[in-house]
């Protein structure tokens, strides 16, 4: 080992170094250690209550709407992106016309403002002006409240998620078809693989393993993740029926400054995305594997 | 229709292509119809709103007082400006932290290397939520919130990045390296010099990410800053939403156009190296 080329080596990791602990690794443990605290902003010193935190969210029943929420949501949203990302991704590349005015058009969502079209759905949406129920209402049905009922905000909620995350897998699995070599389908197809479905069950379908599996875990890890709309359009309401995991923890620990019972809700969210990657990998040492 | 050997017809477009073009054609405007409303309903004076017509065109246009009340009310070119510095201020330390690190995980050998790339692996794998909480305590503590410091300085550690540049520098053959070496060039001025102009690419994929991300982030501005003095386009929406629109979709329908139409725009100009960009890095989620 040279001696200049030890010394820059530090050197250069170095502000990364100072950064990544003092904004990351530290933060994070301080994380961690909070959720076992009372801490409250402005209440100094924080005692230690153990798993009181956590024994608090098992008993309250907000915690546990919050929780089954975001079960549903990801539930909905996970599936019906990664299963809409597939299907536009094949139907696009299924023939050159208009490929890349449909890629922009289904793209479109993952670079706006989720703030700003979230207010634009909550228009379209809205019970007595907005265009959706004008539509329904033309056809002679009534439509609901969408986002100010408790039975419809999730659903509603859901649907705009999709809307934001479909385009997104969508370029991911194109990027995964455009790595299958032509090749193979083409003799698929010689070898019997008749019509269009057989060619994708035999040959693109588990080619696509890796990617699927990839899409996957990206799309439930952000969708856990559903902050912005709740923030903007409901803020948990109405009577928490859209309340989420991170809006939650948003609402305890800076509008009523609990801070450690924030930590606490803060770690469920970790474990929650650490158990996913896990599965990932798990999944991946298993299945997936092609030469 | 799933794959080309059926859907190409002799000429002009198959039975299969054009039900393709049709299918795609009505999910399109699906997804474009929040756009379509959203600048509909910005050009439409208030009464023409609430008569709810599905018209997409304007009867009488409203444009100039529907944009003209969101200038008047909101400081618009702030919150723009905001958004401008504070991306552009994590980007730029994201860069000068993550390239140098990235270089020197990939090309050179110093003890403790393969320790320090643990950890990048295992900051992967924390998302941005969870130390939100103890930094706000910290900025809180020394007075820092409501700065563009407070803005900017969460998020100026990508290990994301630092991951990627690893990844692109082992790509790049030793010999230009060894070479400069040779001619008795220093380690820094190899960075400097060879490592730095080379690295662009994956710069701009990774600036294309970073830049998205955080214009369009919510979660921390809505924690570090309050008021209107450095709020970022995301939060000046929302203050908008709050404090002046009310029912006034006209007018908050023309500050959702307006905040959404820098990267819009961008995008629409640098399509493919937006999405190859957003592929490349979409690791990070």
């Amino acid at each position: 080992m040279r001696r200049g080329e030890h010394l820059a080596g530090w050197l250069l990791t170095l502000p990364a170094a100072i950064a990544f602990v003092a904004l990351l690794l530290l933060p994070t443990l301080a994380a961690v250690t909070l959720a076992f605290t009372d801490y409250e902003l402005g209440a100094w010193p924080p005692a230690w209550i153990g798993f009181d935190n956590f024994r608090e969210m098992w008993t309250d029943r907000g915690f546990g709407q919050s929780f089954r929420n975001t079960v549903l949501y990801v539930a909905i949203v996970a599936p019906a992106s990664v299963l809409g990302g597939l299907g536009l991704a094949l139907l696009i590349e299924s023939a050159a016309r208009g490929r890349m005015f449909f890629r922009a058009v289904f793209f479109l969502p993952v670079v706006s403002l989720t703030v700003a079209m979230a207010s634009a759905w909550q228009y379209l949406l809205h019970p007595t002006i907005g265009p959706v129920n004008a539509l329904l209402g033309g056809l002679g049905l009534g439509g609901p409240a969408w986002l100010s009922s408790s039975d419809t905000v999730l659903l509603s909620l859901a649907f705009i998620g999709v809307w934001e995350a479909v385009g997104f897998n969508m370029v991911l699995f194109m990027a995964g078809l455009t790595a299958i070599p032509k090749e193979l389908r083409e003799a698929a197809a010689v070898d019997g693989a008749r019509t269009a479905w057989d060619r994708f069950r035999l040959v693109t379908w588990p080619l696509l393993g890796p990617t699927t599996l990839f899409v996957v875990t990206i799309s439930l890890i952000r969708s856990v993740r559903v902050f912005d709309t709740v923030a903007v359009l409901t803020r948990g309401g109405p009577n928490r029926a859209s309340e989420t995991l991170l809006y939650t923890m948003y609402t305890e620990g800076f509008t009523f400054l609990r801070l450690g019972y924030s930590a606490a809700i803060t770690l469920v969210f970790l474990v929650i995305v650490l158990g996913l990657m896990l599965l990932q990998t798990r999944v991946l040492d298993r299945r997936v594997h092609y030469g | 229709m799933v794959d080309a050997g059926s859907a190409r017809g002799r000429e002009g477009v198959s039975a299969g292509g054009a039900l393709r073009l049709v299918v795609l054609s009505a999910l399109g405007l699906l997804v474009l119809a929040p756009y379509l409303w959203m600048v509909s309903a910005s050009l439409k004076p208030t009464d023409e709103i609430f008569r709810a017509t599905l018209a997409l065109w304007p009867e009488t246009f409203a444009a100039g007082e529907n944009y003209g009340r969101v200038f008047a009310r909101v400081p618009v070119a702030q919150y723009l400006w905001n958004g401008i510095v504070v991306c552009g201020g994590i980007l730029f330390f994201q860069l000068l932290f993550a390239v140098p690190a990235g270089y020197a995980l990939a090309k050179l050998r110093f003890a403790g290397r393969e320790w320090v790339f643990g950890l990048v692996m295992l900051g992967l794998l924390v998302p941005p939520h969870v130390p939100a909480l103890p930094i706000y305590v910290g900025l809180s503590a020394v007075g820092g919130l409501n700065t563009f410091a407070a803005l900017i300085i969460p998020s100026t550690i990508s290990v994301f990045a630092i991951f990627m540049f690893r990844q692109f520098f082992r790509a790049m053959p030793d010999d230009i390296i060894h070479a400069a070496r040779i001619d008795g060039m220093s380690e820094l001025g190899i960075v400097w010099r060879i490592i730095l102009p080379n690295a662009w690419p994956a710069a701009t994929a990774f600036a294309i990410f970073s830049v998205v991300a955080h214009w369009n982030d919510l979660f921390w501005p809505l924690i570090a800053v309050t008021g209107h003095e450095r709020a970022t386009p995301a939060l000046g929406v929302l203050y908008f939403r709050t404090e002046e629109a009310g029912d006034d979709f006209g007018a908050l329908m023309a500050a959702c156009a307006i905040m959404t139409a820098p990267l819009v725009l961008a995008f629409l100009v640098a399509q493919r190296r937006f999405v190859e960009g957003i592929a490349t890095t979409g690791l990070k989620g």
